[in-house]
């Protein structure tokens, strides 16, 4: 029993009347149903009026498209209240806490989406005149010097569009710095541990992957990798802090051994969010990192992108970055594109140009917003804030759940557990998740990283108030305590409260239907 | 500092329950010597709301927005009308702060507006199925060369000299190090087709192959026919990849699926999203059915919930490299989830009708221009056949003029001079292109401004 304002009495009441009965619509209250554009919507209706045009002869060329395109319109109220109602399907960090390890799902402030909206970032083309862009190169370029500056590195190519773009960025760099020496090195070292894009990038840059194991403490095992370096490695990619949520403490001597090797230190900044202001990777021996500009500074996620992955670069590797960048020469912003870069002697080893343009400037305004807003003092307090929650979390849920790496010393900035709490009882790191979608939360990381059984990798970041910590934790515990008593009920078939129960995704890939077709087409189909 | 929750008191209570003395414990593990002892140095300390606005205001009025000026820019980015509503829908917290739905219970919202999304791509394109967005047209048009490969097992792909020139260095870049061979043509300014290289396209066309890219309207704005092509194509074993940067054009031009292309890629960023100079932007990737499971990228599918109600999930994930590592079929993570809303708010807002109406008055505007500027001594109109976009022949080197006109606030197009630097014949070409967004006025003033630049 809990007291509305009104000081009345209000409680939850037995819900047995409600769940008696099936709606007409569908809609369970609140809980609204909605269906596809295709379904509501027709070809003849809109939400856009356009004034006449000029009468003119057709110069298409004989080419216009006659034949239906299939396309479904709706008016503009019915188009604001169906996008409406989709969204209220959807989970976001405005609503609630989103401790997706890895992922960094911070706050993202308003002032930074008004900023990237100023028609003077929004509203200019990438191919104007550099002299009425002045503004707007001025920013990336003070983008790229906080960059710099945080992470204590001379150099930054601005282009990547994302995270594994900015990997590809300093794979790609690595590759040509060997060229240009003439060697060709054959392997790549890749913690066990890592995310799949390093992987993956490695592979894309021509290179063989050889993993690295990690020791019973979740870090890099410092023997192993020595013993694998050799005049054949280009490269070792390594994540730090790592996906298990640590610091790498042999992170100097790692960088020593692979520059000695003649190799190269790739780090994946994925997890910048827990050091930024308290270390700098250059110091580390980095010599390209890239940073996800949508997860340490905040730019949204947006439902899956766009992305920003900016990469910094050590004084070996910046003859190689791509183009294009921007060079303040005086009080004159220059964007040196191929032109340029083969007219001057500094940079024209460049690998090449990523992209189109020169990557992503709404984005760029929004993480200037941001760290300017938080100056280097708020950024470094972000990193404790960021370092201390994980640790709070951790450290009130070990003695309930499993912390695989919990008793060699702190974490960063995410709690890793593993499922082992969960032994015998046949419920899952899944079904975990799943009822915690119905205590009205967004999951944590499941069955990443692979290093530990049924991985469970929970990052709250540094925007969550202690208050909301405390929910957590009390939710996670008489989760984790239920099941421990063997009592599966909550957990078996859960999410029973989302609005949706869960999806069978082996018969969405057996007979995969990607877009929608006409009754009468998808009947013919089957 | 506003964005931060914890209290000196909770710091002080939560650093107790862990059991550490001070912050600085918390982070043992980092070597003494990389450890920071304060804030960096150089840098300026946190700012209020209003000082940051300020700041950043300034540096945006030191830029010409299109929306001041007559404006005649495109070349891969286009300046269109966005309806308010698109904006504000974009920006709702459930869509802006939301992650990838790698929970589907709780983000139907998201994958619906994918399944929607791929739909309307796969449709505009005439296609089957369309991926859940890329990165941009550049990096869309890459992939497609690398999953010619994955389906032909052959190495060649013959580049069009009517693909952006940013294109095809992103593609050089990004082959540089796999075994793909680039083929590329050497734009031309024809009269009456620039950039039309068909001829030499069927000339290097053989069985190995693996396939012809083409933008269609090409960078110059010539719009041709591919049918014959691809039928070459399709002869000797090779695919056609056809590519766009104005997606508008679809809703006026024969579809590139019509054409008998087999992979359709292209830039999204006239529907729905702003020029921000460059990026974000929407990279679209459709194909054919059975190329389904060699596609890169996410994929959003239907399929139904244990109670039997429809629902989305993202499928056939085994291509991707969470779950392949080293042998997935693109190292792609994030793509433009929320540009890719944002082009499907605007296409439902547009509908098939608005559609056709927004592609006939792109070209009504374009060829108006054209046909004004046609009048000016000194420039010479080089398109037969296009839609919203042209290529001149000036009597001077181009980009000193639009650097002129530029200072009479007039955005007067790309030089090809600046995307093709160091190429004498092309220097006294010049790309324009004419939306929606064109009145009689800035037409007019741009034909004045030449006249003056060029007299």
């Amino acid at each position: 029993m809990s007291m509305n304002r009104q000081g009345r009495e209000s409680g939850v009441g037995d819900g047995a009347a409600a769940e008696g009965f099936e709606t007409y619509t569908g809609n369970r209250g609140l809980q609204l149903e909605e269906p596809l554009i295709f379904e509501k919507g027709a070809p003849d209706r809109f939400g856009v009026d356009l004034p006449a045009g000029p009468k003119i002869a057709s110069r298409l060329g004989g080419l216009d498209r006659h034949k239906p395109i299939g396309l479904y319109g709706l008016s503009e109220p019915e188009t604001v209240r169906h996008y409406t109602r989709l969204s209220r399907q959807n989970y976001a960090i405005d609503m609630g806490l989103f401790p997706l390890g890895s992922c960094t799902m911070k706050h993202n402030p308003r002032l930074n989406e008004k900023m990237a909206r100023l028609p003077g970032f929004g509203d200019i083309h990438p191919l104007q005149p550099v002299d009425t862009v002045q503004g707007a190169l001025a920013l990336i370029h003070l983008v790229g010097e906080w960059l710099c500056k945080l992470t204590g590195m001379p150099g930054v190519a601005i282009s990547p569009k994302a995270g594994a773009h900015g990997e590809l960025c300093g794979m790609l760099a690595i590759r040509a710095a060997h060229d240009a020496r003439g060697e060709s090195r054959k392997l790549v070292l890749v913690p066990e541990s890592a995310h799949g894009t390093n992987p993956a990038t490695a592979a894309f840059c021509g290179y063989e992957v050889v993993g690295i194991p990690a020791n019973e403490r979740g870090r890099v095992d410092l023997e192993a990798l020595k013993a694998k370096l050799g005049p054949d490695v280009a490269a070792v990619m390594i994540t730090n802090p790592n996906t298990c949520g640590l610091f790498e403490p042999d992170m100097i001597e790692i960088s020593e051994a692979v520059h000695a090797a003649g190799a190269f230190v790739y780090c994946d900044g994925a997890n910048f969010n827990a050091i930024v202001g308290r270390v700098r990777p250059g110091d580390l021996g980095v010599d390209a990192m890239h940073i996800n500009l949508h997860k340490t500074f905040s730019t949204p996620h947006g439902g899956g992108g766009p992305g920003s992955g900016p990469v910094v670069f050590s004084e070996a590797l910046m003859p190689f970055a791509p183009l294009p960048f921007v060079r303040k020469t005086g009080e004159h912003f220059e964007l040196v594109e191929e032109e340029q870069a083969h007219a001057s002697t500094d940079h024209n080893e460049s690998f090449g140009r990523m992209v189109a343009f020169h990557g992503q400037m709404g984005m760029f305004v929004r993480a200037a917003a941001y760290m300017l807003s938080h100056g280097a003092d708020g950024l470094r307090q972000v990193a404790e804030d960021a370092v201390l929650n994980a640790n709070y979390l951790l450290a009130s849920l070990k003695d309930v759940m499993s912390a695989p790496f919990g008793d060699t010393g702190p974490c960063m900035h995410e709690a890793l557990f593993s499922d082992d709490f969960l032994g015998g009882t046949g419920i899952t790191t899944l079904d975990i998740a799943k009822a915690l979608i119905d205590e009205g939360y967004h999951p944590m990381t499941m069955y990443f990283p692979l290093v530990v059984h049924g991985a469970m990798l929970v990052e709250p970041t540094e925007t969550e108030s202690k208050s909301t910590l405390d929910q957590f934790i009390n939710s996670l515990r008489g989760l984790a305590l239920l099941a421990k008593s063997g009592d599966d009920r909550r957990f078996k078939g859960a999410p029973f409260l989302a609005p949706r129960r869960r999806l069978d995704e082996t018969a969405a890939a057996r007979k995969p239907v990607l877009s929608w077709r006409e009754p009468a087409q998808r009947q013919a189909a089957e | 500092m506003r964005y931060l929750p914890l209290t000196a008191a909770d710091r002080r209570d939560m650093l107790a329950t862990i059991g550490a003395s001070s912050i600085d414990d918390l982070f043992s593990d980092v070597p003494a010597a990389a450890r920071l002892a304060g804030p960096i140095a150089g840098l300026s300390n946190h700012m209020s709301e209003m000082e940051v606005e300020r700041l950043l205001t300034g540096l945006s009025r030191q830029n010409l927005p299109a929306s001041e000026m007559p404006f005649f820019v495109g070349c891969g980015a286009y300046k269109h009308h966005v309806p308010a509503s698109v904006d504000h829908l974009i920006q709702r917290g459930e869509f802006l702060t939301s992650y990838t739905p790698y929970q589907p219970e709780i983000a139907q919202g998201t994958l619906q507006v994918l399944f929607e999304f791929q739909t309307q791509v796969a449709r505009l394109t005439g296609m089957d199925v369309a991926n859940a967005s890329m990165y941009d047209g550049s990096t869309a048009t890459t992939e497609a060369i690398f999953m010619a490969r994955r389906i032909t097992r052959r190495t060649k792909a013959i580049v069009s000299a009517g693909l952006h020139p940013h294109y095809v260095s992103a593609a050089k870049t990004l082959t540089r190090f796999t075994e793909d061979e680039l083929v590329c043509g050497e734009p031309k300014l024809t009269a009456g087709a620039p950039g039309d290289d068909l001829d030499w396209i069927l000339s290097q066309l053989d069985e190995q192959t693996s396939c012809v890219v083409v933008q269609n309207p090409n960078l110059f704005g010539h719009v041709a026919d591919l049918t014959d092509l691809a039928a070459a194509c399709h002869a000797k074993g090779a695919l056609l990849v056809v590519a766009f940067t104005e997606v508008v054009s679809l809703g006026a031009i024969r579809s590139p699926g019509e054409m008998g292309a087999d992979i359709v890629v292209g830039e999204g960023q006239s529907i729905g999203n702003g020029l921000n100079f460059g990026g974000p932007y929407l990279g679209l990737f459709a194909t054919r059915d059975k190329y389904v499971r060699q596609m890169p990228g996410r994929l959003c599918g239907e399929t139904v919930d244990a109670e039997g109600r429809r629902g989305f999930v993202l499928t056939l994930s085994t291509r991707e490299q969470h779950i392949r590592r080293e042998k997935a079929t693109s190292n792609i993570c994030t793509n433009s989830g929320l540009c890719a809303l944002a082009f499907t708010i605007h296409m439902t807002l547009l509908g098939e009708e608005g559609l056709r109406r927004l592609a006939a008055l792109n070209h009504a505007r374009a060829v108006q221009t054209a046909e004004r500027l046609a009048q000016v001594p000194g420039i010479e109109v080089l398109n037969g056949a296009f839609f919203n976009e042209f290529t001149i022949r000036l009597s001077k080197q181009a980009r000193p003029v639009v650097r002129e006109l530029a200072e009479r606030k007039l955005l007067a197009g790309v030089s090809l001079g600046r995307l093709y630097p160091g190429v004498p014949e092309l220097e006294n070409g010049l790309v324009l292109a004419a939306t929606e967004t064109v009145s009689d006025d800035d037409i007019e003033a741009l034909a004045r401004g030449f006249a003056e630049v060029l007299a």
